[in-house]
């Protein structure tokens, strides 16, 4: 898990940077795609499901990244509180990254409907026909979205506050690009 | 200082628009936006929603059977349910209406909503009227009228009428109309269009309609008056208990130029109609313990062959009731199930 990288792997990034695209919009349209009853409705849970999956799969392709390469260590002055926020919030990245699709697979699998992908591709379902459980998976499902939401913004907060303010090699660590590793 | 004083601020104004993006985006800075909830709110009887009841036709009866494809469907679809041979349906005969206590004999407009099923996963929902054409030409302007029937301003309906005329067909129509006997007597109608897709690629505009082999024979007022509040139910059971009813599923094709996105324009009666298969109705559950009650008869959820037109209400429906499955499952202790063990 240790590494002496300064910056997460090439691949890492570009994971981090995909998956950041996906997820924001993922959270746009599922927002977006319940406040309305145009025909943008229909649309936008048409790529709600689908990206949904193509999220699990990504994410899991990325834990298995970072349990492989690990994560550069945080700047020794960091304070201990930020420290421990940093890799909380990662740990939560990842458990909502993984969780949400499945909560949204188990959630339309508990109200029998049929969960379909792109193409007609169907998904077998999740977790039998239960209302009672659909409900505790919708709830789950609907507030953890904002939960989610909340800790992108803290998170790109942060990344921001390490670019511009501390200056510490913590936003460049992740930011895009194909520069080598600094030297320490 | 200064400069990290000024990286804050700039920090903050980027978090701050992200936040605000997604605000909009849930409509929370668009009051006028006509949301799901709203739409399912405005459907509401004056005393609130039933609890743990369909938000809209909200009283009914689940029955089950099966849909017997004739293959003359697969000409203009390759939906699965058109391969000659029997698919299981599980469906629902109701009235319109948030109240699920309303006596049948005061329903302005007769529902059903089918659920046929293959097996390879596909499922073919739709929730149909026995209207021949629909109240309002989009969401918007059906919201606009629910909410003028439920204001307390007397003009409000009339006012709403001298921009949408069609209303007023409309309303002759539940004001005008013959009540059958029984559900097994009507015809339900899809009144959205969809499109059917058949196996070279063509696509077929068309519209549907579940045609009642039982004669109908409509009741006078005075005899309307004086059914039993669930007459509808009572008469269905003993029906089918006697023996299974049918209805044949009739595919009508638009001609080039017909409105297929405004289901207050019925098509001419000469249009190509195709008969695809039958549907035999075999047994019927009270809904509180009835196969229908947790199924959302929600019109979009189509099998291969079958996709959406230019048609709005179909993604509003999918919208509203999908608010209104939300609620009624959580609200699932409020409408009990009367055995143990029962779905």
């Amino acid at each position: 898990m240790a590494t002496n990288r300064t910056r997460f792997a090439p691949l890492q990034r570009v994971f981090h940077w995909l998956m950041a695209l996906c997820i924001l919009a993922m959270l746009f349209i599922g927002v977006g795609m319940v406040s309305t009853v145009t025909t943008k409705y229909l649309a936008l849970v048409s790529i709600h499901k689908p990206l949904g999956i193509t999220i699990l799969v990504l994410a899991l392709i990325r834990l298995s990244l970072r349990l492989y390469y690990g994560a550069p260590a945080l700047p020794a002055d960091l304070p201990e509180p930020m420290k421990l926020a940093a890799k909380l919030s990662h740990t939560v990245f990842y458990a909502l990254m993984i969780a949400m699709p499945l909560l949204g697979w188990a959630m339309l699998s508990a109200a029998e409907y049929p969960v379909v992908l792109y193409g007609g591709l169907h998904l077998p379902p999740l977790v039998s026909v239960n209302p009672e459980l659909h409900t505790m998976l919708w709830d789950a499902h609907f507030y953890l979205a904002f939960v989610f939401f909340a800790l992108i913004l803290l998170h790109l907060g942060a990344a921001l506050f390490h670019k511009w303010v501390r200056r510490d090699g913590v936003f460049e660590a992740m930011a895009p690009g194909l520069a080598p590793d600094r030297p320490e | 200082m200064v400069k990290s004083g000024k990286s804050l601020v700039t920090i903050a104004i980027i978090v701050g628009a992200v936040a605000v993006a997604f605000a909009y985006t849930a409509g929370w800075l668009s009051p006028d936006r006509i949301t799901p909830e709203k739409l399912v709110a405005v459907v509401q009887p004056p005393g609130g929603p039933a609890l743990g009841h369909r938000r809209n036709h909200a009283k009914g009866i689940c029955f089950t059977g099966d849909f017997e494809a004739n293959g003359q469907g697969a000409e203009l679809s390759t939906a699965p349910m058109f391969v000659r041979g029997q698919y299981p349906v599980v469906g629902r005969f109701n009235i319109a209406g948030g109240d699920p206590n309303v006596p049948y004999a005061k329903a302005q407009a007769r529902g059903f909503g089918i659920r046929i099923a293959t097996p390879d996963g596909q499922e073919w929902r739709s929730a149909m009227l026995d209207a021949p054409f629909f109240a309002a030409p989009t969401p918007q302007a059906f919201y606009q009228f629910l909410t003028a029937a439920g204001s307390k301003d007397p003009d409000a309906v009339k006012e709403y009428a001298s921009v949408h005329p069609e209303i007023m067909t409309f309303i002759g129509w539940v004001k005008g109309h013959a009540r059958n006997e029984s559900w097994a007597e009507d015809r339900f109608n899809s009144l959205n269009s969809f499109i059917f897709t058949d196996a070279s690629g063509k696509q077929h505009a068309v519209r549907w309609s579940y045609v009642p082999a039982a004669q109908a024979v409509a009741l006078t007022p005075e005899e309307l008056a004086g059914r039993s509040p669930n007459f509808l139910d009572e008469d269905i059971t003993q029906r089918v208990a006697a023996g299974p009813q049918k209805w044949d599923l009739m595919i009508t094709i638009a001609n080039p130029g017909d409105p297929t996105a405004d289901p207050t324009k019925a098509w001419p009666e000469d249009r190509r109609t195709v008969d695809v298969g039958t549907l035999t109705v075999k047994q019927i559950e009270p809904e509180a313990d009835g196969p229908c009650r947790d199924l959302n008869y929600d019109p979009t959820v189509l099998p291969s062959g079958i996709t959406t037109s230019d048609d709005p209400f179909p993604s509003a429906r999918s919208a509203a009731y999908a608010v209104s499955y939300d609620r009624r499952t959580a609200e699932s202790a409020d409408y009990p199930r009367t055995t143990t063990g029962g779905k």
